[in-house]
């Protein structure tokens, strides 16, 4: 590891390349939703309903949880946007009985829909409950069925499907800049929800540059990773939100 | 009757002669039958297949069409027309299907086990025991497919070779599932039919019309020659030996499905025991409802009799005792451990919107047994009736307890959720209980549902010697 990295890269020999993480800073969010929006329009995720969503059928791949502190009148509400958090040992991949989900080389937590077969095992051991199941077929109402993102495959029904980083834009970014014949620049990628975020609370990078945003900001005192004791080493780092967290 | 053709000659004698004491005949767990009674008695209930018997082919019937429909409708829609949810995603059929594999313990458990002890009051039982692993085995292996969201892949979790060398995942728990359950499958089936062959001869010289056909094809030419003798108690022998670890290493894989994930109180070490115990306690208490329902209605009262039950009752009181211990080992510890999310698991058990399900497990899985301890209860085929089905409603209440009750929290309250069955859910359940007793009831009218070489060979074993002027009773030893 280069000296000053960042403590939550990915370590191990076979690894050269990008490790993608992301920081969240507490701090910052405001608990607007507008990254889960933009997740949803980016993504394809269809919206269920609120009867479904009533049922515990809701489908995010990134959300943002609201806890409220305190007894009234002296509440205050908490937000925490939670996303997959591609962790290094993930819980998710080792008990997918046909390899649908795995890990690929740049740390991310891959999900392979056409090998899906639906046993939610890896939504069960999942302790961020991250994962979405395709309950029913998708519906797409009229008009929303031309906003679909033609870069991303709309899902079917029994199937798992979650967060990826938006790996068609990092797949993009990466491929104009080959074809330019360039490394890729710290900030060039960003996912739908850090492009969207109104006060930059979600920053996206390579936790295996040491020079990268996301590196320098997990140097932070603030910083920590969610259920870390679980040893998942998610690619998620937060920043503690302190008194302006309102 | 018509078709009890007798081919044999006149009754052989009664073995002992008629001197034999009363106390002694009770441990020939028959009274003085020649051997022809023994198979007339043995074959008559297979041919009473009256009004009632059809009624309850047709209920049963119409139960599985049912459920055969909401399983469709299932598929059709999508896996949502089930309640399972966020945080719950599985529900009352992994539920039922541990339920299911439970059930299925107490067959080799009788049989095999048994057997190596030579324990002579299983010879009876042996075969209603081992036809109830193959068919909760059946019910049980239906479930993975129930639940699957695209069952319609379901061969993807088989190693098949194929162009795209894409290969199942064998570190998941659910791989080690499949393995286990077909190998216990296929290996209780034959055990099941190994012990069955004899009989298919006794009953294939013993009728006429399809069923001489079914039971000369499936005898495999058995004629009781020594030889034939020697190699089917050889088989046996080894059979018995080598299902027991895959007895005990089925439902501990099925535990595993839980124990290896690191959901709070599912990761625990003791899962893979108190699945075996759990499993062994329901599957004895289902075979003593069975055998009594059997005993019944195919009049078999002088085959199934209280020197049976009542063995069979102190083992399912053993099995509870065992339950209680390894349930307790597992919680005292969770909960001195005072992990937050364990403790509000727990008080959401035991105080919260489980707690009624959490009482009747408690109830009915510990009760029993201080029932049990009464030679009254074990031997009176209503009490012990009562007391065996409300064992398996407990043990069906503890499974839906563990796979419900402990995904319904985790580590994020946010997250929290709950559960309830939908119609679907309740219909396929029923389905595979109905499509139980149905594949049972039809087996005892096409099979010998007493194992009558086995009953004979028992007999066998005793007899009076005279030494000087005493009769003593002896026991041969045969196996």
């Amino acid at each position: 590891m280069a000296k000053g990295a960042n403590p939550y890269a990915e370590t191990g020999a076979q690894h050269d390349g990008p490790r993608w993480g992301m920081v969240v800073d507490l701090d910052r969010c405001t608990g607007c939703e507008a990254c889960v929006v933009a997740c949803h329009a980016e993504n394809n995720v269809p919206a269920v309903g609120e009867d479904e969503a009533a049922r515990g059928r809701s489908m995010h791949w990134i959300r943002v949880e609201r806890y409220w502190e305190g007894e009234y009148p002296n509440v205050r509400a908490r937000f925490m946007p939670l996303l997959c958090q591609q962790c290094t040992e993930a819980p998710c991949e080792p008990v997918c009985p046909v390899f649908a989900t795995y890990h690929t080389a740049e740390g991310l937590n891959a999900q392979v829909y056409n090998r899906c077969i639906g046993v939610r095992f890896c939504a069960n051991n999942c302790p961020y409950k991250v994962r979405s199941f395709n309950w029913f077929e998708p519906d797409f109402p009229e008009p929303l069925q031309e906003q679909l993102n033609p870069d991303v495959t709309v899902r079917f029904r029994g199937i798992i499907e979650k967060c990826t980083f938006c790996i068609q834009r990092i797949r993009r970014v990466e491929l104009d800049a080959t074809g330019e014949g360039r490394e890729v620049q710290d900030g060039e990628i960003q996912p739908a929800c850090v492009q969207s975020c109104p006060p930059s609370a979600l920053v996206f990078g390579d936790l295996n540059d040491p020079d990268s945003r996301v590196s320098q900001l997990a140097l932070s005192r603030r910083a920590f990773r969610l259920l870390e004791f679980l040893g998942t080493k998610p690619g998620v780092i937060y920043l503690k939100g302190g008194e302006t967290n309102v | 009757m018509s078709e009890l053709g007798s081919r044999e000659a006149g009754p052989d004698q009664p073995p002992g002669g008629p001197e034999l004491s009363a106390q002694f005949q009770g441990r020939l767990l028959l009274e003085q039958r020649s051997d022809q009674e023994i198979n007339e008695a043995v074959l008559r209930p297979m041919f009473q297949t009256g009004r009632g018997f059809w009624i309850l082919v047709a209920v049963l019937g119409a139960i599985v069409a049912w459920g055969l429909y909401a399983w469709g409708y299932q598929i059709y829609w999508g896996m949502g027309a089930a309640g399972i949810n966020r945080p719950v995603y599985w529900g009352l059929y992994i539920a039922t299907f541990v339920f299911w594999v439970g059930i299925s313990h107490a067959g080799t458990m009788i049989s095999a086990v048994l057997r190596l002890l030579k324990a002579d009051w299983r010879r009876p039982i042996t075969r209603g025991a081992e036809a109830m692993t193959a068919f909760a085995l059946m019910m049980a292996a239906l479930y993975p497919l129930i639940h699957l969201g695209r069952v319609w892949k379901f061969y993807w979790m088989i190693p098949y070779p194929n162009n795209r060398l894409l290969w199942p995942n064998f570190q998941s728990p659910l791989m080690w599932d499949l393995v286990a359950i077909f190998t216990y499958l296929i290996g209780s089936m034959l055990y099941l039919y190994l012990a069955l062959i004899p009989d298919m001869a006794m009953a294939r010289d013993h009728t006429s019309g399809w069923r001489y056909w079914l039971y000369r094809t499936m005898g495999l030419g058995w004629r009781g020659t020594e030889a034939e003798w020697h190699k089917l108690h050889r088989a046996l022998g080894i059979f018995s030996v080598v299902i027991i670890p895959v007895f005990l290493s089925v439902h501990s894989i099925v535990s595993w499905d839980f124990a290896v994930t690191i959901q709070p109180r599912w990761h625990s070490t003791i899962f893979a025991p108190y699945f075996v115990i759990g499993a062994v306690y329901s599957g004895l208490a289902a075979l003593a409802t069975i055998l009594i329902v059997v005993r019944k209605t195919m009049h078999l009262k002088e085959f199934l009799r209280a020197e049976h039950f009542d063995p069979l009752g102190k083992m399912v009181m053993v099995a509870g005792l065992g339950w209680i211990y390894f349930w307790f080992s597992g919680v005292i510890v969770e909960w001195y451990g005072n992990d937050p999310v364990i403790i509000e698991i727990l008080n959401d058990e035991v105080f919260g919107n489980l707690a009624p399900l959490f009482w009747l497990q408690m109830t009915f899985n510990v009760l029993p047994v201080f029932f049990l301890a009464f030679k009254r209860v074990r031997t009176n085929p209503l009490l012990l009736l009562i007391v065996t089905l409300a064992v398996n409603v407990g043990m069906y209440t503890e499974r839906v307890l563990i796979v419900v009750g402990n995904l319904q929290r985790n580590y994020l309250p946010f997250n929290w959720g709950t559960y309830k069955p939908t119609w679907v859910e309740i219909s396929i359940v029923a389905m595979t209980f109905a499509g139980f007793i149905l594949l049972y009831t039809l087996f005892s009218r096409v099979v010998p549902y007493v194992p009558v070489w086995e009953i004979k060979e028992g007999r066998l074993r005793y007899s009076l010697r005279r030494i000087g002027r005493l009769l003593v009773p002896t026991a041969a030893e045969i196996e």
